[in-house]
């Protein structure tokens, strides 16, 4: 979720006409010969926030990362920092610094002498140097492996050494790709709120690259969504949750279930879904306009359907199937219900109970229930 | 232990005792003996028909005087030294050749590497006594050399570089520049662009990221590169006798004098196990820096 900020102003730049972005992409297309990583690409990211790119592998969130640190150029379009067109600036005169995907540490150095090495290029003076890198080693839990070469330790440390790296000069722009990808959930919990922390600390501008989208709701200010090198939804983390642009964003993001269906205009921005034979019409909102008729996607999350023995009275939307299969995951179950038409709808319970007395077991009748603004239709 | 394994490293040893330490022994027992006007030009020799006695009287006629010989004349110590000279400078001026070289080919567009590896490598294709007589006529007084400097106005007169220290280390590192570069290169090529690129991005510029990654990084394709070069250039022959002059003092070509032209071989093989105790030493050397790397790199 987006960040509350000290203050009970909500932290929202990019709503505002008065700022001014840290980063704009205009129209930036990048081309490896003739593939086109990057398609005619315009993007605004603020200072101080925490910019997360999510998407399939390949789409080019790294080729991103690289056009801003320098590593290649953009073939059209440019890219302004701080309101400067940064295509003639070296990478080493960019206020930005970069964690790689691959972590690229040095081999020859020590975990200590890879983290002091961009702080030994600046003017910085001896003791702060080893003032800072203590304290980047503490701050990354790798007190104890500061002698040991990159090689003498694990891969999630590896990791923790290159994000060490690139956090040590405070840079006023931080591109980590894949940063806590190697570590486990714990650790990377608690690197996420550091991230965070200094972050509230420094006012440094993050652009992070994960796949993993529990990490992108729980740390950025905003998401981007890219397929194929281009960007398909930028928006607030609950918008990108609870308001998808699209399918793909809607399967993309979270378990979603997708029924299709033709859509009817029914009030102001209501409609109904027709979407099998002899079953009512789903209800839901759109605020776009839909002509009569036209194909869409009713996307409604799991845990927005309602699971019971008997048909709820006032539901506005209900189905009935049989249970196909239960998933217990701990916390919640997921409960995979099998309507008439073979289609197999998903719903979440959280356990309140424990496993023995369960609700329903396979091959139960049960009824399925969501309001009308739980779900969303699509027309892409 | 079982019989395969046994096996696998039995074969390196034997074939090592077969070809090393064999013949290595039998220069040593030569170099201990005397010479003699006889075939082989030497005494004592081993007469295992006369038995127990026969073998104590070999071994009581061995003794250390080429060895105390080879001290007496300043010759030979003055040959050692020269030849480690030479080979420490024309190991020094490869390197400072062939890195270049090296770099270039490892930056080279992906589809042109092989090429220019099979440019580094084609000399071998020709016979070296060939390529080294070439040079003679290179730098001979009237060679090519001096001929397109004169016609260029560049030399009123030929300048005189056969027959000196000059043309011996100009076929040495034109000899010996292969195994420098093919090292450095195989270094190189491994190395990870993305690391000269997190150099930058921390704040290095390119001839810096050079220094402190490229550098250090391609240090053992250095070191195995100067080994190669270094060790066979101590006790080069043909290149110092072709290219070289009367001043050019090297082992080799003392060597192979003692050998052929005094029919001395137990001096010669004094002069041989000397030298192989200078390479030798080197080697040593050479193999624990290359373990203490394999260890880093575990
Ligand atoms: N130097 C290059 N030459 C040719 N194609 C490239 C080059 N670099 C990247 N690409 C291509 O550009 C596309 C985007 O690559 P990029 O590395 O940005 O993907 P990504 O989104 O970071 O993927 P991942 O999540 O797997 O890291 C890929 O299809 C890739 O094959
Ligand atoms: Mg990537």
């Amino acid at each position: 979720m987006a960040k509350p900020s000290k203050t009970p102003v909500v932290f929202a730049p990019w709503e505002d006409e008065t700022q001014k972005p840290i980063i704009q992409f205009k129209n930036v297309t990048k081309r490896f010969g003739n593939f086109t990583a990057i398609d005619n690409l315009s993007l605004d990211i603020f200072e101080r926030e925490f910019f997360a790119l999510l998407g399939p592998s390949g789409c080019g969130k790294t080729t991103i990362m690289r056009m801003l640190a320098g590593f290649e150029a953009v073939t059209e379009g440019t890219i302004l920092l701080g309101g400067k067109d940064i295509s003639p600036v070296p990478p080493n005169k960019r206020p930005v610094n970069m964690m790689f995907q691959s972590y690229a540490l040095f081999p020859h150095l020590s975990v200590w002498d890879n983290i002091a090495f961009g702080l030994r290029r600046s003017s910085m003076p001896k003791d702060e140097i080893g003032a800072r890198v203590d304290e980047m080693l503490r701050l990354t839990r790798m007190e104890k492996f500061a002698k040991r070469k990159p090689h003498q330790i694990s891969g999630g440390q590896r990791q923790r050494v290159a994000l060490a790296r690139s956090l040590a000069k405070a840079p006023k722009l931080l591109l980590l790709d894949e940063p806590l990808g190697a570590l486990d959930k714990k650790l990377r919990h608690d690197t996420q709120f550091e991230l965070m922390d200094i972050q509230e600390k420094t006012g440094t501008t993050f652009v992070i690259v994960t796949h993993d989208q529990e990490e992108a709701m729980t740390v950025a200010s905003r998401v981007a969504v890219m397929d194929h090198g281009k960007l398909i939804q930028v928006a607030t983390p609950a918008a990108i949750y609870e308001t998808p642009n699209c399918v793909y964003v809607a399967d993309f993001i979270g378990d979603v279930n997708l029924i299709e269906g033709n859509s009817k205009k029914v009030g102001s921005d209501k409609y109904e879904v027709s979407w099998a034979e002899g079953q009512a019409a789903l209800h839901g909102s759109c605020p776009r306009e839909i002509a009569d008729g036209t194909r869409v996607t009713y996307a409604i999350r799991p845990e927005k359907v309602a699971i019971s023995a008997d048909k709820p009275k006032d539901a506005a939307n209900a189905i009935q199937g049989t249970v196909h299969d239960i998933a217990y995951l701990g916390n919640i179950s997921t409960y995979h219900v099998m309507l008439p038409n073979g289609q197999v709808i998903k719903a979440q319970e959280s356990n309140t109970r424990r496993l023995a007395n369960r609700h329903f077991t396979w091959e139960d009748p049960v009824w399925l229930s969501f309001t009308d603004t739980a779900g969303v239709i699509l027309t892409e | 232990m079982n019989y395969r394994r046994l096996f696998l490293i039995g074969v390196p040893y034997v074939w090592l005792l077969a070809l090393f330490l064999v013949p290595f022994i039998i220069v040593l027992k030569i170099s201990l003996s005397d010479i003699a006007l006889s075939i082989p030009p030497y005494t004592p020799t081993l007469d295992l028909s006369e038995g127990w006695a026969g073998i104590k009287d070999f071994f009581s006629k061995l003794d250390f005087d080429n060895f105390l010989f080879l001290k007496t004349d300043p010759l030979y110590w003055k040959a050692y030294v020269s030849s480690l000279q030479i080979a420490i400078f024309s190991t020094a001026i490869t390197l400072l050749v062939g890195y270049p070289i090296a770099y270039g080919m490892a930056r080279a567009p992906e589809e042109w590497r092989a090429t220019l590896m099979m440019m580094v490598i084609l000399p071998f294709w020709t016979s070296f006594l060939i390529r080294v007589y070439s040079w003679m006529g290179i730098l001979g007084k009237e060679g090519f050399l001096n001929s397109a400097l004169m016609w260029l106005g560049i030399v009123d007169e030929p300048l005189t570089i056969l027959n000196t220290n000059t043309a011996v280390y100009i076929g040495i590192v034109y000899t010996y520049l292969p195994f420098m570069i093919l090292p450095i290169y195989a270094a190189l090529d491994k190395l990870d662009i993305s690391l000269l690129e997190a150099a930058e991005d921390l704040g290095c510029t390119r001839t810096s990221a050079f220094w402190l990654v490229t550098l250090p990084l391609s240090r053992p394709g250095i070191v195995a590169g100067s080994f190669l070069v270094f060790i066979p250039v101590i006790g080069e022959f043909v290149i110092p006798s072709l290219l070289g002059g009367s001043n050019t003092l090297m082992i080799g070509k003392i060597l192979f004098e003692e050998f052929s032209s005094n029919r001395d071989w137990p001096v010669a093989s004094a002069v041989a196990v000397l030298l192989l105790l200078i390479v030798v030493v080197p080697i040593v050397l050479f193999q624990r820096s290359q373990e203490r790397q394999a260890e880093a790199q575990k």
